[in-house]
Parts: C-alpha cells; sequence; structure tokens
C-alpha cells in the first residue's frame, strides 16, 4: 500500500489542478445559480402573466432535461447554430447555472411566498416602494427560510460538476480517472476522489450554515451550534422549504 | 361635533362604495364621510365589513365599485369623462403617505431593530435625514414608552411592547388619517391597557382623524365622538357613543352590544 501513497503525493499537484478546475465550475456555476434563481424565482411571483409565465417555462425546462444533455448542447451544439464557441469551462458554468438555477429559482419563489402577508401589509401601510419592500422587508425574511434548501442544492451542483469531464475538462473527476491508470489501483483512486469531494461538500456545508446563522441573527432568532463540526454534533438549521 | 360637518373639506369620503370578494359582497353602495380631526369607532358583528373599510382606505383591498376621496383628493380611482379610471400605483402610494395603520398582529420588521423599523419608512418614503429621523424616533419610543428597547430586535419584545412600537412605527410618518384595526385583540388581557393609555394619549394630544375597530367598548367610548354599527355592508345607525352604548335604536345593536359587553 506504501507505494500507492507515494504515488499519490507524486500526483498530488495534478490532483490540484483538477480540484481548481471542479472549485471554478462550482464557484462559478453557484454565483449564476444565485442570480438565475432569484431573477426566476422573483419573476415566477410578478403579479402580470406577461412575466410570470415565461419564467416558469423556463423554470420547468430547465429541470425537466439532463444536464448532461444541456452540457453537450452547449458544448457542441451552440458552436453550430450561433458559430460561437464558449470554451468547456463557460460551457460548464452555463449549464450548471441553468439547470441549479431553476432549481433554486423555485426555491426562491416559494421561501418569498411563505413570508407572511402581513409583512407586505405593513410595509404597505407605510408606502414603501416596491423595490425597496423587496430589498429591505420580503426579500431579508425570504433568504434565511431559503438558505437550507438552497445549501442542499450548491452540494448537488458540487457533485454535479463532474459531468464536465465529458466536455474535454480535467476537473477533480477526469483527474481521479487519470490516477485510477497510474496506479492501477481502482479502489484506491476512487476513494481518493469520494473522500475529496466529501472535504469540498462539507466545506460548503458549513459555509451556509454560518451564512444561516447570520441570516437568523439578523432578524433576532438565537443562533445554534458553531464551527466545523456543529453539523455532526448537534441539530442546526431550521425546517428546509421544499423545492 | 356631528356626523358630517357642514363645511370643510372631509379627511374621508365613501361615495357609493362596494366590495366584492368574488361572489361575496361585503359592502354595498356606502356612503359616509368623516370631518378632519373626528375620531370614529366602527362596531358590528365580524364579517360585517367594518375591518375591510380600513383596508380600503390603507389600499389593501382594491375597490370594486364607487370612490373614496382622502382630504378632497381621490384616492384610488377617480371619475373622468363619467368613467371610473384607476390611479398609477405610485400616485396611490404619494396619496397613502400620510395615512398610517396599525394592525392586530403588530407586524413590525423582524428583520430590523426597534429603531430600524421606525426610521425606514420616514427616510425612504418622506426623504428625511437620517439624523432627524431617528431623533423623532426616539422621541416616539419615549412617548410610548419603549426607549430602553430602541435597539431590540422586536421578537424580543412582549406582545403589547410590539403594539406599542407599531404605533411609533404609525406616528413616525406624521399621518393625517390614523387607522387602528383591532389592536388589541391578540393582546394578553394584562397588556391591553398600556396600549390602550398611549392611544388614548395621542388621542388627547394630537387632531389625527381616527378610524378604530376595536370590541374595547369603553375605550370606544372614551376616545372616539362617533360610533358607526355595522352589519351586513350597511350602517345600521350611527351616534354619539353616549347615546348608541346606553340608548341605542336598532333592537340589532342592542344585541350585539349585550354580547360584547358580557
Amino acid at each position: 500500500m506504501g507505494d500507492r501513497f507515494t504515488l499519490l503525493i507524486d500526483f498530488l499537484p495534478q490532483l490540484w489542478d483538477g480540484i481548481l478546475i471542479t472549485l471554478q465550475l462550482t464557484v462559478g456555476g453557484a454565483i449564476g445559480t444565485v442570480l438565475i434563481a432569484v431573477v426566476l424565482g422573483l419573476g415566477m411571483l410578478a403579479p402580470t402573466g406577461w412575466i410570470s409565465v415565461p419564467c416558469r417555462v423556463i423554470v420547468e425546462f430547465f429541470r425537466g432535461t439532463s444536464l448532461l444533455v444541456q452540457l453537450f448542447w452547449f458544448f457542441y451544439v451552440l458552436p453550430l447554430v450561433l458559430d460561437v464557441d464558449l470554451g468547456p469551462l463557460t460551457c460548464g458554468i452555463l449549464a450548471l447555472a441553468l439547470n441549479y438555477g431553476a432549481y433554486s429559482a423555485e426555491v426562491v419563489r416559494s421561501s418569498i411566498a411563505h413570508v407572511p402577508k402581513g409583512q407586505w401589509e405593513a410595509s404597505m401601510a407605510l408606502s414603501l416602494s416596491p423595490a425597496r419592500r423587496m430589498l429591505r422587508v420580503i426579500f431579508p425574511q425570504g433568504w434565511a427560510l431559503m438558505i437550507p434548501s438552497l445549501a442542499t442544492l450548491q452540494i448537488q451542483l458540487l457533485k454535479g460538476t463532474a459531468v464536465a469531464s465529458f466536455i474535454t475538462l480535467q476537473d477533480l473527476n477526469e483527474r481521479i480517472g487519470v490516477l485510477r491508470q497510474a496506479t492501477g489501483d481502482t479502489m484506491f483512486s476512487y476513494t481518493v476522489g469520494l473522500l475529496v469531494y466529501f472535504v469540498l461538500a462539507w466545506l460548503i456545508q458549513v459555509g451556509m450554515d454560518a451564512l444561516e446563522r447570520s441570516a437568523k441573527r439578523r432578524l433576532g432568532r438565537g443562533d445554534g451550534k458553531q464551527g466545523l463540526f456543529a453539523r455532526l454534533t448537534g441539530r442546526t438549521g431550521a425546517k428546509a422549504v421544499t423545492a | 361635533m356631528p356626523p358630517t360637518e357642514s363645511g370643510g373639506t372631509p379627511a374621508i369620503e365613501f361615495r357609493d362604495v362596494e366590495k366584492r370578494f368574488g361572489d361575496h359582497t361585503v359592502l354595498k353602495g356606502l356612503n359616509f364621510t368623516v370631518s378632519p380631526g373626528e375620531r370614529v369607532t366602527l362596531i358590528g358583528p365580524s364579517g360585517s365589513g367594518k375591518t375591510t373599510i380600513l383596508r380600503l382606505i390603507m389600499t389593501l383591498e382594491s375597490l370594486t365599485g364607487g370612490y373614496i376621496d382622502v382630504h378632497g383628493e381621490p384616492l384610488t380611482h377617480m371619475e373622468r369623462g363619467g368613467k371610473r379610471v384607476a390611479l398609477p400605483g405610485k400616485q396611490v402610494r404619494a396619496n397613502t403617505k400620510r395615512i398610517g395603520m396599525v394592525f392586530q398582529h403588530f407586524n413590525l420588521f423582524p428583520n430590523m431593530t426597534v429603531i430600524e423599523n421606525l426610521v425606514e419608512a420616514p427616510v425612504h418614503v418622506l426623504g428625511m435625514k437620517k439624523a432627524e429621523a431617528v431623533e423623532k424616533a426616539r422621541g416616539l419610543l419615549q412617548k410610548v414608552g419603549l426607549s430602553d428597547k430602541e435597539n431590540e430586535h422586536p421578537s424580543r419584545l412582549s406582545g403589547g411592547q410590539q403594539q406599542r412600537v407599531a404605533i411609533a412605527r404609525a406616528l413616525a410618518m406624521d399621518p393625517d388619517i390614523l387607522l387602528l384595526d383591532e389592536v388589541t385583540s391578540a393582546l394578553d388581557p394584562e397588556l391591553v391597557d398600556d396600549v390602550l393609555q398611549v392611544l388614548r394619549d395621542i388621542a388627547e394630544e394630537t387632531d389625527i382623524t381616527m378610524l378604530i375597530v376595536t370590541h374595547e367598548m369603553q375605550f370606544a367610548r372614551d376616545v372616539s365622538q362617533r360610533v358607526m354599527m355595522f352589519d351586513g355592508g350597511v350602517i345600521l345607525e350611527e351616534g354619539h357613543p353616549e347615546d348608541i352604548f346606553t340608548n341605542p335604536r336598532e333592537e340589532r345593536t342592542r344585541r350585539f352590544l349585550s354580547a360584547v359587553l358580557d
């Protein structure tokens, strides 16, 4: 077994490059996801059908089609029909953002809809403009509700980045394949893969838990356990809003 | 003050107001006026449309027929060339700036401290300077007896304290008209008096026009100059509180009062 670890240490720079690609996909995808989710989520709540119906159609379309097919479409079809070549990394981020953005939009919509009606009424009674009402009153309260479900989707997004290896990206998943060829040990290589993905997912979870605590603190609600192992040792988080 | 003062422009005027929710008509052809500075209590069984009247003035419900004028200006709809035309949202919001409302369930913003609740609208709706709004808010908190709570979150306050903050928040907008919608109904009995005392002080010290929906008949008697009894979306009778409470004309009013005064 010792030579496996020697090989792994030699392989670390390559593995690190793969992790960087995976992180770029994850961070880029996450930023895109949140932007798309907020726009489509609020759009679905618009009082006029001209806005809400197209938003709903986009959400259903991207929820109802496979991430892998979307990825191939952006990578192989877009250059054919529009003569634009976005490159594999942009294609990967775009497909991830649209796919997870569509799921997250539903979380945003349902969280905003769960903010009590009295909050809308109080802000109308104070004659706040619609933009101010959303920005200062409704969204901050919806935000605290949506974080647990968004956290789940962010972790799924991280795991979803593995499909990027299908469009030539040398991400973590692809690097693990290379490690397997180099060592000739399938079990060892894929176990390393599992562990690295797990650590990344756990870091995301810790970050999202911190966000949730800060959102709750702003609502004047008590903060739960803190720190890297809080999730394992105690109950954290509010009830998730179902997507 | 007589129910309809001849001369000056009324603070509130309902003209043929109708409100339907689907097939259900809550208010039908309602007409009444409230004079500036007058304090009117609306009483009646639940479902009689009292709360709907307040919500229509606050534009929380849309008017399905007729007109409401505030200080002689159309609130949400106006008549133009014989047609009933809705005013644009921006205009409606400008019209409601000087109308304040206090709700049964307080509805303070939980993501803001007490003082932030009071400062938000004066700064962002009235364009008041931050420092000025804070100073004014502190004065109002002192008035409602909560000076020491300015940096608390609403969730740390009792119901009675939250409601007093909500009253201060409404007053921070310098309202000409204040709508009180069952403001003590959600409170524990021992917290009701503090809230009512704050409202009594406001009634005494200011000339804000008030429309009050309440089940606190003693409060209604002390504070209001007129009581309107509603049933089935129409005004059954109205008059001075002393007359309505001690010697109502209508049998329906008598039955309602004996039920709530028990």
